[in-house]
């Protein structure tokens, strides 16, 4: 019967070992998963910067891979992130669409002026309205949406250098 | 005799403190009172451990603004609710719906007062009197013991 003064010992340890492994795991604790991976992409229809055409849900099934970047010229972790975008526009396996989230279409036209523009079409969310559809609640938000018009990827927060390795991890993936 | 008067004015003037403009609500009181009681079910996604009832967040707004426009749209409490889940997942609900993955979660506080209860009972059964334990090595020295004494 020894051994059952042990079971306290064992039931701390266990607890402090599931604590320690999310806590060292360096993932986002704040960060949700998307309720629509694998899903198709929700019903938009937003205005393009400079394009009469409008952004549709059909616009992603174009067989290539589209990553979808919501942004605003007022979020900060959006500019730490535009390195990143920039050198992911220079891929050829990938087109990069930008959603401008709650922003003023001069303010976010500025910010890609002068941060420079990575995405090859720029769509207007101005109420985010269409952004709460798609499940974004801050900016950044970056999906990852494969030829077929299917969102695969979801990623929460600003794309840090060392975010990059699984993003090109999926883009490898997704290649058909 | 300033200084009372003068916090009991602050203290009248005081109102409570709602995150909710006095635009957001519905001239329709019943309506209005079916949003108040489902914002207060809503996780405000922003702040995380919040109702949008609570929340200043514009996220927090925008969703207490579309709660009202489904439900002026003739939804169902549910109907609203589930409209929240499909885009931001049973997390948005604050209180955590009873299925297969979160059984975990709602059985496990039963599972520790279960626990508690059986090592409760166990450990009462095990306080036996410590004279009926004796040896019978133990009674004989104790018989010894005690006539010596007399």
């Amino acid at each position: 019967m020894r051994w059952l003064y042990f079971i306290p010992v064992m039931i701390f340890l266990a607890v402090a070992g599931i604590a320690g492994y999310f806590l060292l795991s360096g993932e986002n604790p704040q960060a949700l998963p998307s309720t629509l991976i694998d899903q198709n992409v929700p019903a938009t229809d937003l205005a393009l910067l400079g394009d009469p055409s409008r952004l549709t849900a059909t616009s992603f099934a174009t067989g290539k891979i589209t990553l979808v970047n919501f942004f605003a010229s007022w979020c900060l972790p959006c500019r730490a992130e535009h390195p990143q975008l920039m050198s992911l526009s220079k891929q050829q396996d990938v087109s990069l669409t930008g959603i401008a989230w709650k922003d003023k279409t001069e303010d976010a036209q500025s910010f890609l002026q002068e941060l420079g523009n990575p995405f090859s079409r720029v769509a207007l969310d101005t109420s985010g309205r269409t952004g709460i559809d798609w499940g974004v609640y801050g900016v950044p938000e970056t999906f990852i949406i494969d030829g077929m018009g299917k969102i695969r990827y979801r990623h929460v927060g600003p794309i840090m250098p060392q975010d990059m390795e699984r993003i090109q991890a999926v883009l490898r993936k997704l290649q058909p | 005799m300033m200084r009372p008067a003068i916090i009991g004015i602050f203290l009248l003037m005081a109102l409570p403190a709602v995150a909710m403009q006095p635009e957001e609500r519905l001239n329709d009181s019943v309506l209005e009172t079916r949003a108040r009681t489902i914002s207060r079910e809503i996780r405000c996604l922003v702040c995380q451990n919040q109702s949008i009832d609570d929340s200043d967040a514009d996220l927090a707004r925008d969703l207490r603004r579309i709660i009202r426009e489904r439900l002026t749209a003739g939804d169902t409490d549910a109907a609203v609710k589930d409209f929240l889940v499909a885009r931001y997942g049973d997390f948005v609900l604050l209180r955590p719906p009873f299925r297969a993955s979160t059984l975990f979660l709602w059985l496990i506080p039963f599972a520790i007062l279960v626990c508690g209860g059986l090592s409760f009972w166990v450990m009462s059964r095990r306080t036996i009197n410590p004279l009926a334990s004796l040896t019978p090595e133990e009674q004989r020295r104790l018989e010894i013991l005690t006539k010596d004494g007399s």
